[in-house]
């Protein structure tokens, strides 16, 4: 039963608590490539990549807004394509590459996203903005950067409730337009 | 870092950008410490009752288990029952719920147990275990039922100004019934505390707060410690908008948790449990009558509401109070009650009870003006006043027609039809509507510590928090231009209880009121400077201190530019490395001055709502803001448009909806609860007046955080009255609501 952490969790609120009975924490060897270091790590499996990479990794760029997949704070890129890290257990990306804000930048040079972020104050809090700088770079990437709407139907995904949509889009945009390679 | 994109912005950006956009920035929950254990509260699934039976044997031996607290086997705790520790000095009866204090359950979803355990995975499976039996009793949550019941309400405001109900008595006259929902912060950063005990009698604490100093007292009279024992650490806020003005549950339990286990213990809310632990706007029914002659002269104002509070708190706001003072007006009368719920306490939301109020009112005088065949602007700048009516006191600074003016221009108002339905794009009406925003603008004291290194370096210092609107940005803005240095060489500090008292961050003062203790620190430094000049330098011996100027830090004789010294040469005279100064301060007294003081806002929107279907896009928003001198543009710029993203909320999307067969709120989820994403949010224009306000402070600037949302939702109903002849008064405005809407 304690298995499968977010599964785990949805099937232990519907079930009466008598038919759930706790086993010890099974651990599983994993093997990741986290911003090009690769690691070998005993897991806990019910652990998901936001709290290995923030609790246990030092890796706190990456955000927990929900824990549910529906804010984007937490977006990563896993072998290239973005992913809610809250979503995706430990256990399933044996062998995966994973990046992560920390891995974004280039020594001590930023990513043209990043720098775009900078130039137009497309954040104030800075919570959503590693999530929202990690969608940005696959928008670039995908090809989804074509037009201002487009823009913003691909960031749908990350929520900034300190409003900062148009700064964000005109940071992509202005990324888009200058033809750098992201 | 170097940036590898031409800098012709550098100027703007903020002084911790590079920190957020790398994801370096730590905020609460980040911070690791020895030997620390994770807690997750178990909340109750009654919305009244009592606690019977708690049974944690299945959780405590579930893997990873270290311990399960709750009110039997919670540590006593002085704040909860000052009166049983008379020794104890500085006690001070805990504020709100005393969570783990009795068995008592007061709504649905109150912590009534706290998961302790070795990992996050783990404490989230005790959690799950802990097995509670409950006496349930009968609650009540339905506010729209209940509001109707007058032996429910509580504490009755009333103010009158000339006759009542006034405006019934007008040639023209409208009155309306408005609702405003139960809306929630939600700051993307959830809730966190993580609560170290040094020692027996000192205890740091990790803690999303707006305010540290407010949470170090708060803590430290739970505790009956001096505050000195108690130190609070806020670096990073990932949002607020008023969630963290006062500390929650979250704060006692983490802090007796880590009491009880001896280890440090970090507590993060879950997303569903910011919908109620940390405030909410308080739902609130409204009824607005507004009244005039044919000319537009208003000639009466009654404004009634009713807002709901918890059952064990009373929280009342400013919804009637814009009404006031705001429009030139002889009669006018308000009413405002309260209605205690089996909820959690509503607490301060962004633009607080006059976003709500504003509503109304505003709402009301586009009413007013369609009917009196009026264009809302004119109709606004006829009833436009230099005096505040409540108080008849001048205002400071009020630019409100410069705004008008500049807004109308930039939505291209010259193209908006009196009439409803006669501007139409394909199948899309066309409608454009305006509201108007008004907030207190105070100043409050504050302490600043200056420090100059002999290297040129000048670092500040000060207890505040800042929840993402830019405070460490505007400031060091405010103290190169005392100083007359680059900004590059400043540093602000903040973010430690341990710093010099700041003020708390809400209600719009930050500026103000930090501002000045920036700029007052600044000025004594360079006092200071000429002081020891005179002192040490023999060439100053004997000179006036007005005869000294002083440019960048070079000091020279405005008599002889020939005599002259530098900070630094002073500085290696003095034999340190640095000087510094504390200094003070002092809040404003508006009684002093004989002024009145706000800010002002006014906001346009073009909308386009769809003939057939009633789907609402909104295409255009201009967002003006009357504030004072603005001291940081680009993250001035960034909190207006912020608040007209969460007034797009409000007006849209945002209701929390509260199943009254349980007392559960049903969508406690951000895929449920729906704020502004993305595709919603049209091009905004910002515009400000940028006039300093000559008596508020020596710099001039007032606060913009909640104009930036206030009147914002009255100017989407305008725009969608505008559009279709259909006014929905009930907020959220969606299109199925339009729908059943007759124009």
């Amino acid at each position: 039963m304690a298995s499968v952490g977010i599964v785990t969790s949805l099937i232990a609120e519907a079930m009466p608590l008598e038919a759930f009975v706790p086993v010890p924490i099974p651990k599983q060897k994993v093997s990741l490539e986290i911003n090009g270091k690769k690691l070998d790590l005993m897991v806990d499996i019910r652990s998901t990549l936001q709290d290995l990479l923030r609790e246990e990794l030092g890796l706190t760029g990456t955000k927990k807004g929900c824990a549910m997949g529906d804010c984007g704070s937490c977006m990563i890129h896993i072998n290239g394509n973005r992913a809610n890290a809250c979503l995706s257990l430990v256990v399933y990306n044996d062998g995966n590459k994973i990046t992560t804000i920390e891995g974004l930048s280039n020594g001590d040079q930023l990513h043209p996203v990043q720098a775009a972020f900078l130039k137009h104050d497309s954040f104030q809090c800075g919570y959503c903005t590693s999530g929202q700088i990690m969608s940005a770079v696959t928008c670039l990437r995908e090809g989804a950067a074509k037009n201002r709407e487009e823009i913003k139907k691909y960031m749908q995904r990350n929520i900034c409730r300190c409003g900062s949509y148009q700064n964000i889009v005109d940071a992509i945009e202005e990324v888009k337009k200058s033809g750098v390679k992201v | 870092m170097k940036k590898n994109f031409n800098s012709a912005y550098l100027p703007d950006e903020r002084v911790d950008g590079l920190e957020k956009v790398t994801g370096k920035a730590k905020y609460t929950a980040e911070h690791q410490l020895p030997n620390m254990a994770y807690a997750v509260f178990v909340c109750s699934t009654i919305a009244k009752g009592k606690i019977k039976h708690i049974d944690t044997s299945k959780a405590l031996s579930a893997p990873g288990a270290i311990d399960v607290m709750h009110y039997e086997n919670c540590p006593k705790v002085p704040g909860y029952q000052p009166a049983a520790f008379p020794d104890l000095k500085n006690v001070g009866e805990w504020r709100g719920l005393k969570v783990f204090g009795d068995p008592l359950v007061r709504f649905y979803g109150q912590p009534v147990a706290l998961a302790l355990a070795e990992s996050i995975e783990s404490a989230n499976e005790v959690a799950k275990l802990v097995e509670i039996e409950y006496e349930a009793e009968a609650f009540e949550t339905d506010f729209d039922t209940l509001r109707k019941d007058p032996s429910k309400l509580k504490g009755s405001n009333n103010y009158v100004r000339g006759k009542i109900q006034a405006y019934k008595e007008a040639p023209f006259f409208v009155e309306a019934e408005y609702n405003v929902p139960i809306e929630v912060h939600n700051p993307m950063e959830m809730h966190a505390t993580i609560a170290f005990w040094e020692t027996a009698d000192t205890v740091l604490l990790h803690d999303k707060t707006q305010g540290p100093k407010a949470t170090q007292s708060a803590v430290a009279r739970l505790f009956g410690l001096p505050e000195k024992n108690v130190r609070i650490i806020a670096e990073n806020v990932g949002g607020a908008f008023g969630s963290a003005l006062r500390s929650w549950a979250n704060v006692p339990a983490a802090v007796i948790a880590a009491k009880k286990i001896q280890r440090p213990v970090k507590l993060v809310l879950t997303r569903p449990q910011m919908f109620n632990l940390v405030g909410y706007r308080p739902q609130a029914w409204q009824k607005v009558g507004v009244g005039a002659d044919a000319n537009g002269n208003l000639l009466g104002i009654t404004h009634h509401a009713i807002s709901n509070t918890s059952r064990y708190e009373d929280f009342r706001e400013g919804i009637v109070d814009a009404s006031k003072f705001l429009y030139k007006c002889d009669h006018v009368d308000t009413e405002y009650k309260i209605l205690p719920l089996d909820l959690s306490t509503p607490t301060w939301m962004r633009g607080p009870g006059e976003a709500t109020g504003c509503f109304a009112l505003e709402c009301s005088l586009d009413d007013l003006a369609f009917k009196l065949k009026m264009d809302p602007i004119q109709f606004r700048i006829k009833n436009f006043t230099e005096i505040q009516q409540e108080s008849k006191l001048p205002w400071s600074a009020i630019n409100l027609k410069d705004c008008y003016a500049k807004g109308a221009e930039l939505i291209g108002w010259k193209n908006r039809k009196q009439l409803p339905k006669t501007l139409k794009e394909g199948d899309w009406y066309v409608g454009y509507g305006m509201g108007v925003g008004v907030f207190g603008a105070g100043r409050g004291t504050s302490t600043v510590r200056a420090i100059l290194h002999a290297d040129g370096r000048v670092v500040l210092e000060s207890a505040v928090s800042d929840m993402g609107s830019g405070t460490a940005t505007a400031m060091v803005k405010v103290a190169a231009n005392a100083l007359g240095i680059p900004e590059e060489k400043i540093k602000f500090v903040m973010g430690d209880s341990d710093l010099p008292p700041g003020p708390m961050q809400g209600g719009s003062t930050t500026t103000s009121t930090l501002g000045s203790g920036v700029h007052l620190a600044c000025e004594s430094l360079k006092d200071l400077l000429k002081d020891m000049a005179i002192q040490m330098v023999d060439s100053f011996k004997s000179m006036a201190k007005d005869k000294i100027g002083i440019e960048g830090l070079k000091l020279f004789s405005l008599d002889n530019n020939n005599i002259s010294v530098t900070a630094r040469e002073l500085i290696d005279k003095k034999k340190v490395s640095f000087i510094d100064i504390v200094k003070t301060s002092p809040g404003l007294n508006t009684r002093e001055i004989q002024k009145a003081t706000n800010s002002f806002s006014v906001h346009f929107v073009k909308v386009h709502v769809h003939s057939k279907t009633n789907e609402i896009q909104l295409k255009h928003v201009v967002t003006t803001g009357d504030a004072g001198k603005i001291i940081s543009e680009a993250t001035a710029r960034s909190q207006m448009l912020g608040g007209a993203v969460g007034g797009i909320g409000m007006a849209l999307t945002e209701e929390v909806k509260v199943d009254h067969s349980t007392g559960k709120i049903s969508n406690a989820t951000l895929g449920s609860y729906i704020v502004p994403r993305h595709t919603m949010i049209p091009h905004i224009d910002v515009w400000f007046t940028n006039k300093p306000d000559p008596y508020i402070n020596a710099i001039g600037a007032k606060g913009l955080g909640e104009i930036a949302i206030i009147g914002f939702a009255a100017a989407v109903s305008n725009a969608i009255f505008n559009a279709t002849g259909k006014r929905v008064r009930d907020l959220p405005i969606t299109k199925e609501k339009l729908a059943k809407v007759k124009a």
